[in-house]
Protein backbone atom coordinates (compact mmCIF):
# COMPACT_ATOMS: atom_id res chain seq x y z
CA UNK A 1 0.00 0.00 0.00
CA UNK A 2 1.23 3.44 -0.83
CA UNK A 3 1.98 5.44 2.30
CA UNK A 4 1.90 9.11 3.03
CA UNK A 5 4.58 10.60 5.29
CA UNK A 6 2.76 13.02 7.53
CA UNK A 7 4.43 15.35 9.97
CA UNK A 8 2.03 16.78 12.53
CA UNK A 9 2.52 19.47 15.16
CA UNK A 10 2.12 18.02 18.66
CA UNK A 11 1.87 19.97 21.90
CA UNK A 12 1.41 23.66 22.62
CA UNK A 13 3.47 26.63 21.44
CA UNK A 14 6.66 24.84 22.51
CA UNK A 15 5.71 21.56 20.85
CA UNK A 16 7.35 19.73 17.97
CA UNK A 17 6.55 17.86 14.78
CA UNK A 18 5.99 14.12 14.96
CA UNK A 19 5.91 11.77 11.99
CA UNK A 20 3.16 9.35 11.06
CA UNK A 21 2.65 6.96 8.17
CA UNK A 22 -0.86 7.05 6.75
CA UNK A 23 -2.18 4.85 3.92
CA UNK A 24 -2.75 6.90 0.79
CA UNK A 25 -6.27 6.73 -0.57
CA UNK A 26 -8.07 8.09 -3.54
CA UNK A 27 -9.93 11.41 -3.04
CA UNK A 28 -8.38 11.66 0.42
CA UNK A 29 -8.72 15.01 2.17
CA UNK A 30 -6.21 16.42 4.61
CA UNK A 31 -8.89 16.12 7.30
CA UNK A 32 -9.17 12.40 6.45
CA UNK A 33 -5.46 12.08 7.11
CA UNK A 34 -5.69 13.76 10.51
CA UNK A 35 -8.72 11.66 11.40
CA UNK A 36 -6.90 8.48 10.40
CA UNK A 37 -4.02 9.33 12.73
CA UNK A 38 -6.34 10.01 15.64
CA UNK A 39 -8.47 6.89 15.13
CA UNK A 40 -5.72 4.43 14.25
CA UNK A 41 -2.37 5.64 15.53
CA UNK A 42 -2.65 8.13 18.38
CA UNK A 43 -6.02 8.89 20.00
CA UNK A 44 -4.51 11.78 21.96
CA UNK A 45 -4.18 13.90 18.82
CA UNK A 46 -6.43 16.97 19.17
CA UNK A 47 -8.00 18.73 16.21
CA UNK A 48 -11.28 20.37 15.36
CA UNK A 49 -13.93 19.85 12.72
CA UNK A 50 -17.70 19.66 12.50
CA UNK A 51 -19.35 19.64 9.10
CA UNK A 52 -16.70 18.07 6.82
CA UNK A 53 -18.30 19.85 3.88
CA UNK A 54 -16.88 23.36 4.00
CA UNK A 55 -19.64 25.06 5.96
CA UNK A 56 -18.63 25.38 9.59
CA UNK A 57 -15.13 26.84 9.35
CA UNK A 58 -13.77 24.68 12.18
CA UNK A 59 -11.14 22.62 10.38
CA UNK A 60 -8.60 25.19 9.16
CA UNK A 61 -4.92 24.27 9.67
CA UNK A 62 -1.56 25.09 8.16
CA UNK A 63 -0.83 22.55 5.45
CA UNK A 64 2.68 22.64 3.99
CA UNK A 65 3.02 26.18 5.27
CA UNK A 66 -0.25 27.47 3.84
CA UNK A 67 -3.50 28.05 5.76
CA UNK A 68 -6.30 25.91 4.32
CA UNK A 69 -9.68 24.40 5.16
CA UNK A 70 -8.65 20.78 5.56
CA UNK A 71 -12.00 19.08 4.91
CA UNK A 72 -12.04 20.36 1.36
CA UNK A 73 -8.37 20.22 0.60
CA UNK A 74 -7.45 17.11 -1.34
CA UNK A 75 -4.17 15.50 -0.41
CA UNK A 76 -3.43 15.29 -4.13
CA UNK A 77 -3.48 19.08 -4.31
CA UNK A 78 -0.89 19.70 -1.60
CA UNK A 79 1.27 16.57 -1.35
CA UNK A 80 4.97 16.91 -2.20
CA UNK A 81 7.10 13.77 -2.56
CA UNK A 82 4.44 11.73 -0.73
CA UNK A 83 4.77 14.01 2.30
CA UNK A 84 2.67 16.66 3.99
CA UNK A 85 3.21 18.80 7.02
CA UNK A 86 0.24 19.80 9.16
CA UNK A 87 0.40 22.52 11.80
CA UNK A 88 -2.05 24.71 13.70
CA UNK A 89 -3.09 28.02 12.10
CA UNK A 90 -0.55 30.84 12.34
CA UNK A 91 -1.45 34.05 14.21
CA UNK A 92 -3.60 32.08 16.69
CA UNK A 93 -2.43 30.90 20.12
CA UNK A 94 -2.07 27.10 20.09
CA UNK A 95 -4.15 25.25 22.66
CA UNK A 96 -2.85 21.78 21.84
CA UNK A 97 -1.73 20.02 18.67
CA UNK A 98 -3.89 21.35 15.83
CA UNK A 99 -6.37 23.19 18.03
CA UNK A 100 -6.03 26.96 18.27
CA UNK A 101 -7.68 29.48 20.55
CA UNK A 102 -10.07 31.54 18.43
CA UNK A 103 -11.36 33.82 21.17
CA UNK A 104 -9.32 36.87 20.19
CA UNK A 105 -10.27 36.35 16.54
CA UNK A 106 -13.99 36.45 17.29
CA UNK A 107 -13.65 39.13 19.99
CA UNK A 108 -12.29 41.27 17.19
CA UNK A 109 -15.50 40.72 15.23
CA UNK A 110 -17.31 42.16 18.25
CA UNK A 111 -14.80 45.04 18.46
CA UNK A 112 -15.41 45.77 14.77
CA UNK A 113 -19.11 45.88 15.66
CA UNK A 114 -19.81 42.77 13.71
CA UNK A 115 -23.25 42.44 15.31
CA UNK A 116 -26.32 43.34 13.30
CA UNK A 117 -28.18 46.16 15.07
CA UNK A 118 -31.81 46.21 14.02
CA UNK A 119 -33.51 49.61 13.86
CA UNK A 120 -37.06 48.62 12.91
CA UNK A 121 -39.79 47.60 15.31
CA UNK A 122 -42.33 44.82 15.00
CA UNK A 123 -44.80 47.39 13.76
CA UNK A 124 -42.64 48.32 10.77
CA UNK A 125 -43.02 46.55 7.46
CA UNK A 126 -40.33 44.17 6.28
CA UNK A 127 -37.41 45.92 4.65
CA UNK A 128 -37.40 45.46 0.91
CA UNK A 129 -33.89 45.08 -0.40
CA UNK A 130 -33.60 44.84 -4.15
CA UNK A 131 -31.23 42.05 -5.17
CA UNK A 132 -29.40 44.38 -7.55
CA UNK A 133 -29.13 47.39 -5.21
CA UNK A 134 -25.49 48.44 -4.74
CA UNK A 135 -25.55 47.79 -0.99
CA UNK A 136 -26.96 44.30 -1.45
CA UNK A 137 -24.41 43.49 -4.13
CA UNK A 138 -21.54 44.70 -1.92
CA UNK A 139 -22.84 42.77 1.10
CA UNK A 140 -23.33 39.64 -1.01
CA UNK A 141 -19.68 39.63 -1.98
CA UNK A 142 -18.63 39.11 1.64
CA UNK A 143 -21.59 37.43 3.26
CA UNK A 144 -20.58 33.78 2.75
CA UNK A 145 -17.74 33.95 5.26
CA UNK A 146 -17.60 30.80 7.43
CA UNK A 147 -15.29 32.28 10.05
CA UNK A 148 -12.52 29.77 9.39
CA UNK A 149 -9.66 32.16 10.19
CA UNK A 150 -7.63 31.26 7.08
CA UNK A 151 -7.42 34.93 6.06
CA UNK A 152 -6.40 35.99 9.57
CA UNK A 153 -3.68 33.35 9.65
CA UNK A 154 -2.39 34.55 6.27
CA UNK A 155 -2.22 38.26 7.05
CA UNK A 156 1.22 39.73 7.76
CA UNK A 157 -0.28 42.81 9.37
CA UNK A 158 -1.95 40.63 12.01
CA UNK A 159 1.45 39.17 12.87
CA UNK A 160 3.05 42.63 13.10
CA UNK A 161 0.24 44.34 14.95
CA UNK A 162 -1.64 42.10 17.38
CA UNK A 163 -4.34 44.75 17.77
CA UNK A 164 -5.22 44.70 14.08
CA UNK A 165 -8.85 43.62 13.70
CA UNK A 166 -7.94 41.55 10.66
CA UNK A 167 -9.58 40.72 7.34
CA UNK A 168 -12.50 38.59 8.57
CA UNK A 169 -13.79 41.05 11.18
CA UNK A 170 -13.43 43.96 8.78
CA UNK A 171 -15.14 42.03 6.00
CA UNK A 172 -17.99 41.33 8.40
CA UNK A 173 -18.22 45.02 9.29
CA UNK A 174 -18.33 45.91 5.60
CA UNK A 175 -21.29 43.59 4.95
CA UNK A 176 -23.18 45.34 7.76
CA UNK A 177 -22.19 48.82 6.57
CA UNK A 178 -24.01 47.86 3.37
CA UNK A 179 -27.06 46.47 5.17
CA UNK A 180 -29.84 49.06 4.90
CA UNK A 181 -31.65 47.48 7.87
CA UNK A 182 -28.75 48.10 10.22
CA UNK A 183 -28.83 51.01 12.66
CA UNK A 184 -25.23 51.27 13.84
CA UNK A 185 -23.39 52.42 10.72
CA UNK A 186 -21.83 55.44 12.39
CA UNK A 187 -20.54 53.59 15.44
CA UNK A 188 -19.27 50.79 13.22
CA UNK A 189 -17.32 53.12 10.96
CA UNK A 190 -15.75 54.72 14.02
CA UNK A 191 -14.90 51.28 15.39
CA UNK A 192 -13.14 50.09 12.23
CA UNK A 193 -11.12 53.27 11.55
CA UNK A 194 -7.55 53.76 12.67
CA UNK A 195 -4.33 51.79 12.81
CA UNK A 196 -5.94 48.76 14.43
CA UNK A 197 -8.65 48.86 11.78
CA UNK A 198 -9.02 49.29 8.06
CA UNK A 199 -6.22 51.85 7.75
CA UNK A 200 -3.64 49.26 8.79
CA UNK A 201 -4.32 47.04 5.78
CA UNK A 202 -1.46 47.01 3.30
CA UNK A 203 -3.53 45.59 0.47
CA UNK A 204 -1.22 42.54 0.36
CA UNK A 205 -4.14 40.42 -0.81
CA UNK A 206 -2.89 37.30 1.01
CA UNK A 207 -6.29 37.04 2.70
CA UNK A 208 -8.12 37.19 -0.62
CA UNK A 209 -5.72 34.76 -2.24
CA UNK A 210 -6.26 32.18 0.52
CA UNK A 211 -9.93 32.58 1.44
CA UNK A 212 -11.55 29.21 0.67
CA UNK A 213 -14.88 30.92 0.04
CA UNK A 214 -13.37 33.19 -2.62
CA UNK A 215 -14.19 36.27 -0.62
CA UNK A 216 -12.01 39.33 -1.17
CA UNK A 217 -11.62 40.91 2.27
CA UNK A 218 -9.12 43.33 0.71
CA UNK A 219 -11.92 44.86 -1.35
CA UNK A 220 -14.18 45.04 1.71
CA UNK A 221 -11.42 46.83 3.62
CA UNK A 222 -10.91 49.26 0.74
CA UNK A 223 -14.67 49.90 0.86
CA UNK A 224 -14.42 50.64 4.57
CA UNK A 225 -11.55 53.09 3.97
CA UNK A 226 -13.71 54.97 1.49
CA UNK A 227 -16.79 54.93 3.70
CA UNK A 228 -14.77 56.06 6.73
CA UNK A 229 -13.17 58.90 4.72
CA UNK A 230 -16.56 60.08 3.48
CA UNK A 231 -17.89 59.98 7.05
CA UNK A 232 -14.89 62.03 8.24
CA UNK A 233 -15.39 64.61 5.48
CA UNK A 234 -19.04 64.91 6.47
CA UNK A 235 -18.05 65.32 10.13
CA UNK A 236 -19.83 62.09 11.06
CA UNK A 237 -16.91 60.15 12.47
CA UNK B 1 -19.86 57.85 19.52
CA UNK B 2 -21.65 55.86 22.17
CA UNK B 3 -19.61 53.26 23.97
CA UNK B 4 -22.64 51.22 24.94
CA UNK B 5 -22.17 48.21 22.74
CA UNK B 6 -24.21 45.36 21.49
CA UNK B 7 -21.66 42.71 22.39
CA UNK B 8 -22.27 39.01 22.59
CA UNK B 9 -22.24 37.70 26.12
CA UNK B 10 -18.66 37.65 27.29
CA UNK B 11 -17.26 39.51 24.32
CA UNK B 12 -15.58 42.85 24.90
CA UNK B 13 -17.83 45.65 23.76
CA UNK B 14 -16.59 48.01 21.13
CA UNK B 15 -15.35 50.85 23.28
CA UNK B 16 -14.50 54.32 22.05
CA UNK B 17 -11.79 54.32 19.43
CA UNK B 18 -9.86 57.52 20.19
CA UNK B 19 -7.59 57.34 17.15
CA UNK B 20 -10.44 56.92 14.65
CA UNK B 21 -10.76 60.53 13.58
CA UNK B 22 -7.08 61.53 13.57
CA UNK B 23 -5.97 58.35 11.79
CA UNK B 24 -8.66 58.84 9.17
CA UNK B 25 -7.59 62.42 8.54
CA UNK B 26 -3.97 61.33 8.26
CA UNK B 27 -5.07 58.73 5.72
CA UNK B 28 -7.02 61.32 3.73
CA UNK B 29 -4.01 63.66 3.81
CA UNK B 30 -1.77 60.83 2.67
CA UNK B 31 -4.04 59.96 -0.25
CA UNK B 32 -4.61 63.58 -1.30
CA UNK B 33 -0.89 64.39 -1.15
CA UNK B 34 -0.16 61.22 -3.14
CA UNK B 35 -2.47 62.43 -5.92
CA UNK B 36 -0.77 65.82 -5.87
CA UNK B 37 2.66 64.20 -5.88
CA UNK B 38 1.74 62.12 -8.92
CA UNK B 39 1.16 65.33 -10.83
CA UNK B 40 4.13 67.25 -9.38
CA UNK B 41 6.63 64.44 -10.00
CA UNK B 42 5.48 64.27 -13.61
CA UNK B 43 5.93 68.01 -14.17
CA UNK B 44 9.27 67.91 -12.35
CA UNK B 45 10.53 65.01 -14.51
CA UNK B 46 9.45 66.70 -17.72
CA UNK B 47 11.30 69.82 -16.58
CA UNK B 48 14.47 67.85 -15.86
CA UNK B 49 14.32 66.01 -19.17
CA UNK B 50 13.75 69.29 -21.00
CA UNK B 51 16.75 70.89 -19.24
CA UNK B 52 19.01 67.94 -20.01
CA UNK B 53 17.86 67.56 -23.61
CA UNK B 54 18.47 71.24 -24.30
CA UNK B 55 21.81 71.16 -22.52
CA UNK B 56 20.80 74.01 -20.22
CA UNK B 57 23.57 75.25 -17.94
CA UNK B 58 22.98 76.04 -14.29
CA UNK B 59 22.99 79.73 -15.15
CA UNK B 60 20.48 79.19 -17.97
CA UNK B 61 18.16 77.37 -15.57
CA UNK B 62 18.44 80.08 -12.93
CA UNK B 63 17.70 82.67 -15.59
CA UNK B 64 14.37 80.93 -16.07
CA UNK B 65 13.52 80.47 -12.37
CA UNK B 66 14.66 83.91 -11.20
CA UNK B 67 11.60 85.96 -10.33
CA UNK B 68 9.37 83.28 -11.86
CA UNK B 69 6.23 83.28 -9.68
CA UNK B 70 4.69 80.28 -11.45
CA UNK B 71 7.77 78.11 -10.85
CA UNK B 72 7.90 79.24 -7.22
CA UNK B 73 4.20 78.47 -6.68
CA UNK B 74 4.58 75.08 -8.32
CA UNK B 75 7.55 74.08 -6.20
CA UNK B 76 5.88 75.33 -3.03
CA UNK B 77 2.99 73.01 -3.79
CA UNK B 78 5.40 70.17 -4.51
CA UNK B 79 7.25 70.76 -1.24
CA UNK B 80 3.98 70.87 0.65
CA UNK B 81 2.88 67.55 -0.83
CA UNK B 82 6.21 65.97 0.16
CA UNK B 83 6.13 67.44 3.66
CA UNK B 84 2.65 65.93 4.17
CA UNK B 85 3.15 62.62 2.42
CA UNK B 86 6.56 61.39 3.51
CA UNK B 87 6.22 61.86 7.29
CA UNK B 88 2.86 60.07 7.43
CA UNK B 89 4.34 57.10 5.61
CA UNK B 90 7.39 57.12 7.87
CA UNK B 91 5.07 57.18 10.89
CA UNK B 92 3.45 53.95 9.73
CA UNK B 93 6.89 52.41 9.21
CA UNK B 94 7.87 53.39 12.75
CA UNK B 95 4.65 51.81 14.07
CA UNK B 96 5.14 48.55 12.27
CA UNK B 97 8.88 48.05 12.10
CA UNK B 98 10.07 49.68 15.30
CA UNK B 99 6.95 49.29 17.42
CA UNK B 100 7.27 53.00 18.17
CA UNK B 101 3.74 54.08 19.02
CA UNK B 102 4.10 56.64 21.80
CA UNK B 103 3.29 60.34 21.63
CA UNK B 104 7.00 61.08 21.09
CA UNK B 105 6.64 59.59 17.60
CA UNK B 106 4.02 62.18 16.67
CA UNK B 107 6.32 64.98 17.83
CA UNK B 108 9.17 63.52 15.83
CA UNK B 109 6.99 63.20 12.75
CA UNK B 110 5.64 66.75 13.11
CA UNK B 111 9.20 68.08 13.43
CA UNK B 112 10.22 66.11 10.36
CA UNK B 113 7.31 67.53 8.37
CA UNK B 114 8.24 71.07 9.39
CA UNK B 115 11.90 70.50 8.55
CA UNK B 116 11.06 69.08 5.12
CA UNK B 117 8.80 72.02 4.44
CA UNK B 118 11.37 74.55 5.66
CA UNK B 119 14.23 73.07 3.60
CA UNK B 120 12.02 72.84 0.54
CA UNK B 121 10.87 76.44 0.96
CA UNK B 122 14.46 77.57 1.32
CA UNK B 123 15.48 75.80 -1.89
CA UNK B 124 12.53 77.15 -3.86
CA UNK B 125 13.11 80.61 -2.52
CA UNK B 126 16.81 80.43 -3.39
CA UNK B 127 16.25 79.75 -7.08
CA UNK B 128 13.52 82.40 -7.15
CA UNK B 129 15.85 85.03 -5.71
CA UNK B 130 18.97 83.70 -7.42
CA UNK B 131 21.57 86.51 -7.67
CA UNK B 132 22.49 87.50 -11.19
S1 LIG C 1 -5.06 42.67 2.15
FE1 LIG C 1 -5.04 43.61 4.18
S2 LIG C 1 -6.18 42.22 5.49
FE2 LIG C 1 -5.68 41.09 3.61
S3 LIG C 1 -3.79 39.99 4.10
FE3 LIG C 1 -3.23 41.96 3.20
S4 LIG C 1 -2.94 43.38 4.92
FE4 LIG C 1 -4.06 41.57 5.67
S1 LIG D 1 -13.13 35.71 4.88
FE1 LIG D 1 -12.72 33.69 4.00
S2 LIG D 1 -10.80 33.05 4.94
FE2 LIG D 1 -11.59 34.72 6.18
S3 LIG D 1 -12.73 33.72 7.84
FE3 LIG D 1 -14.19 34.21 6.17
S4 LIG D 1 -14.28 32.37 4.91
FE4 LIG D 1 -12.45 32.18 6.19
S1 LIG E 1 -15.11 20.74 8.83
FE1 LIG E 1 -16.52 22.36 8.50
S2 LIG E 1 -15.49 23.62 7.09
FE2 LIG E 1 -14.14 21.94 7.28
Amino acid sequence: MKMLHVSVWRGGAGGEYRSYEVPRQESQSVLDVVTYIQRNIDPTLSYRFACRVGMCGACAMTVNGVARWTCRTHVAKVVKDDAIQIAPLANFPVVKDLVTDMREFFDKWARARGQFVPCATRRDAFAQVAADSPGRVAANAGIECIGCGVCYASCDVVSWNPDYLGPAALNRAWTLVNDVRDGARRERLAAVAGDAGCHACHTHLSCSERCPKDITPTASIAGLKRAVAVAALKGEL
Amino acid sequence: MSSAGHGYAGAPLAGPNPGARSETWLWIAQRASAALLGLCVLVHLVTIIYAVRHGLSGEAILARTRGNGVALAFYMLYVLAIAVHAPIGLRTLCHEWLGWRSASLNWFIAALALALFAFGLRAGWAVFLAPV
